[in-house]
């Protein structure tokens, strides 16, 4: 243990201070710190965190010798060649299944902090306007991208740079997907969307905010103009539980709360207009990283807030820090405990839920315990609900375009290099996997611009 | 040069509502009957939905008749011809499902008679005849008497107070109309929730087919935050994306109603607000 040294802790701030405000969480690491970390990369490793670990394969011993060297710009070129935004994915991916999980240290010792070090990279060049040179010719083909989350920003930045003329369109008012509605300001800064929304401008990326394809144009209309569509529309469409009483008032899907709270700075009401509701007593249902971000909120706007999951502590699906930035913070969770009906004193507002208490079961498909019913309820008094049990893919593209396929669960069919039933038309991200991540969503736009490229070649 | 999302017209046409023309050419040239557009006033403003009442995709604009109710609306009110809108997008929501069905009963209160207006005009063009009633509480608040004439083969007019046409509400003329003998095929209802929860109690078993277009609070409009949603046939759908038009006769109205109310309080803040800036 002595000779590879302990982990690099980033420093938070102070639980206390932090539950007050929506400033960031955790600090970036300092130089000394990442180098420091860096260097504890054993040599002659066969880095299963890269080939098994992280999903776009970053290359993590080679990029950690660079910051180990203080070479952070080669350490930022090597990052980029496969994940885009340095600065973002060291700071929500899950590293602790991913890269960290496979970091041969674990079973010696203690993992590297490759998100820390990462995350410091990123900033690094953020702050030192390290831009990457578009070099390619014109291609003087154009490419119209659906949607500007993590699939499209990435898919976006990689046509761009490839040449082509790219146009993004977007229907909020602001870009970013789930980095600018959903995770909140206190574990994603929104300056550094800014900046990368800059930087796709600067590439000579286009972006359209307010139009929504699929009514405001077609697919087969933007085919008239442009040489390939890709989309990238994410998996936003709530679930709702389907239980009596969940149409209340008070009762809010997280995704409502969330862009209440970010897109639209309801926690700057009244400065801004859009009004929320906070309650004093709040249960946020389901425990993954919507129900961690919606539950910190709802604590940050004065509630006292209590998670209440299905299932127990072991299988807390969110990052493992955020749920220990929670608890830390003092949200309070309520493990093995289902809502079977919401109840209301006045006949509007939720007072009331029903609990099922629940027990593990044999395991499930993902080798968790399932949650089984005891059959044995108990009430919990709370005037505010905010329910977080996962997205469809968003149906608005589809419903509009009879053409393109579908599967059972409302995902785009795509071959594996990300081509839709229709010619020309590409998907990735969330709307091909269903709900997933931040690093996938890139991965695919990287992919899919890839096939666009080849594609594109031999017309 | 006109820019996008420049106010290019305004009226009021009666108190405290208002006509205006905004340019939006890519909502002008996909625009149907029926469908509504999402729109912020300035940029810390909220996402409001509005009803579509007419456009014109040659020229480019669109046009939305408005209530002012509380701070968005006001916010909007303090705009004037040549300033432009922070944000406009659309066209959300399915078009009317119309078609020609035969005798068709149009009931419209406040400033849903404007949004009656664009699916009126439609189901004239296809061939239907169309009876029309309009309400408002009096005879001064009543608008688009003129619009829907021109649209319908009669218009039926009352007023809570008896100042013009029958005294009462718009449902109690539908009530005369089907006493009467008057056969239809489908009803639209467009207005407040109470009126359209009213008109679908006298219609129902009477009238075959029967839409309502639903005004549930809103915040995204393109389905992905559940604020709008209503239980429809027992299912829970979004008005946004799954509407906003429903069958009236399996809408739960009370749990529109209760929905309805979730923000009176911090709506009343808001207004407070406005009010104490001296902006109103
Ligand atoms: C609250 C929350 C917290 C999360 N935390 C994490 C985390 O910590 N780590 C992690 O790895 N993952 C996290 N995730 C998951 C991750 O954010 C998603 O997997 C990822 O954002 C998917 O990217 P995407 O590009 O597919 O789509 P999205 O990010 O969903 O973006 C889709 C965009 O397309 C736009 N759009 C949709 N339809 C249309 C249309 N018809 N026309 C125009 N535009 C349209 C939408 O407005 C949106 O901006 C979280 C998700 C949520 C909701
Ligand atoms: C699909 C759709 C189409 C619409 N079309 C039109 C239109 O063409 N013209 C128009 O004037 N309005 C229309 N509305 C209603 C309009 O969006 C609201 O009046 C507006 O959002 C109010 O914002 P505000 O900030 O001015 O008032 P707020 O401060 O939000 O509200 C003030 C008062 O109005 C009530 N209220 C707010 N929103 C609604 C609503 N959606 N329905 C009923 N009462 C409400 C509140 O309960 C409160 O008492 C439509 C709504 C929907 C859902
Ligand atoms: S992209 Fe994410 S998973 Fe891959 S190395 Fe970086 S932090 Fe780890
Ligand atoms: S597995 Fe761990 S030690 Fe090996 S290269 Fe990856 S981060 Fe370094
Ligand atoms: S307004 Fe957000 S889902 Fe309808």
């Amino acid at each position: 243990m002595s000779k590879i040294g302990h982990r690099l802790e980033p420093k938070t701030r102070p639980p206390e201070i932090r539950k007050k405000d929506f400033e960031e969480v955790e600090l970036t690491v300092s130089p000394e710190e990442a180098m420091k970390e860096a260097s504890r990369d054993i040599k002659f490793c066969a880095a299963p965190c890269s080939v098994r670990g992280c999903p776009v394969s970053v290359n993590v011993p080679g990029f950690l010798k660079k910051v180990s060297e203080g070479d952070f710009k080669e350490a930022y070129k090597i990052l980029i060649q496969n994940t885009p935004v340095p600065s973002i994915t060291g700071r929500v991916c899950q590293q602790e299944i991913q890269c960290e999980g496979q970091c041969v240290l674990r079973r010696v010792g203690e993992p590297i902090a490759i998100g820390a070090v990462e995350r410091f990279v990123g900033d690094w060049a953020l702050d030192n306007n390290i831009e990457i040179p578009v070099t390619a010719e014109k291609k003087h083909k154009k490419v119209a991208v659906v949607g500007s989350g993590p699939s499209g920003i990435v898919a976006a930045a990689d046509l761009a740079r490839m040449g082509y003329d790219v146009t993004m369109y977007e229907a909020f008012h602001i870009p970013g997907g789930v980095l600018a509605y959903g995770i909140p300001e206190f574990r994603l800064p929104k300056r550094i969307l800014r900046k990368e929304f800059e930087r796709l401008q600067n590439m000579g990326v286009d972006i359209e905010l307010g139009v929504v394809v699929g009514t405001t144009y077609t697919i087969p209309e933007l085919l008239k103009d442009y040489n390939a569509v890709f989309l990238g529309v994410g998996a936003g469409r709530p679930m709702f539980l389907n239980i009596p009483g969940e149409n209340l008032a008070g009762i809010y899907t997280a995704n409502e709360f969330l862009t209440r709270v970010n897109l639209m700075k309801a926690y700057m009401f009244p400065e801004y207009d859009t009004p929320i509701h906070v309650g004093k007593k709040v249960a946020v249902i389901g425990a993954g990283n919507t129900a961690m971000d919606a539950a910190r909120s709802a604590l940050r706007l004065g509630a006292d807030v209590y998670v209440i999951y299905r299932r127990g502590r072991n299988e807390v699906s969110a990052r493992a820090v955020e749920f220990k930035h929670a608890e830390e913070e003092g949200v309070k969770f309520i493990f093995w405990a289902a809502p079977a009906e919401f109840q209301s004193n006045d006949g509007v507002n939720v007072s009331n839920i029903k609990l099922m208490k629940m027990k593990p079961g044999e395991p499930d498909r993902s080798g968790r315990p399932r949650p089984v019913p005891t059959g044995e309820t108990f009430d919990f008094d709370t005037d505010m609900v905010i329910t977080a049990i996962g997205f469809y893919p968003n149906p608005l593209i589809p419903q509009m375009t009879p053409d393109l396929k579908v599967d059972d669960h409302g995902r785009v069919v795509v071959d594996i290099e990300g081509r839709t039933s229709i010619p020309h038309v590409y998907a990735g991200g969330d709307i091909v996997t269903g709900e997933s991540t931040v690093i996938e969503a890139m991965g695919w736009g990287r992919r899919v611009a890839r096939t666009i490229d080849k594609d594109l070649q031999k017309i | 040069m006109i820019e996008e999302r420049q106010i290019i017209y305004k009226k009021e046409l009666a108190t405290n509502i208002y006509e205006i023309l905004v340019q939006a050419p890519k909502v002008a040239r996909a625009a149907h009957a029926g469908q509504f557009v999402l729109i912020m006033v300035e940029e810390k403003g909220e996402r409001i939905p509005m009803t579509l009442v007419d456009w014109n995709p040659e020229v480019g604009w669109i046009k939305m008749v408005y209530q002012e109710v509380g701070t968005s609306t006001i916010k909007l009110s303090m705009k004037n011809v040549g300033d432009e809108i922070y944000y406009v997008a659309g066209p959300l929501g399915h078009p009317s499902r119309v078609s020609k069905f035969g005798n068709v009963l149009m009931v419209g209160g406040g400033v849903g008679i404007p949004a009656l207006y664009p699916i009126a005009r439609e189901l004239k063009r296809l061939g239907n005849r169309v009876i029309t009633v309009i309400g408002a509480k009096t005879s001064n608040a009543l608008i688009y008497e003129k619009e829907m004439s021109e649209v319908s083969d009669e218009v039926r007019i009352t007023t809570d107070d008896g100042s013009k046409g029958l005294k009462g509400f718009t449902v109690d003329a539908v009530k005369l109309l089907l006493n009467q003998g008057e056969k239809f095929d489908a009803v639209w209802a467009v207005g407040p929730a109470l009126m359209m929860k009213a008109v679908a109690e006298v219609t129902n078993g009477k009238i075959p087919v029967s839409y309502s277009s639903l005004n549930s609070l809103m915040v995204c409009g393109v389905g992905m935050c559940g604020a709008c949603r209503v239980t429809v046939g027992h299912k829970t759908v979004l008005t946004c994306v799954d509407g906003p038009e429903f069958d009236s006769y399996q809408v739960n109205w009370k749990e529109l109603a209760i929905r309805l109310q979730a923000y009176k309080k911090e709506e009343m803040i808001s207004l407070e607000m406005l009010k104490g800036a001296g902006k109103v």
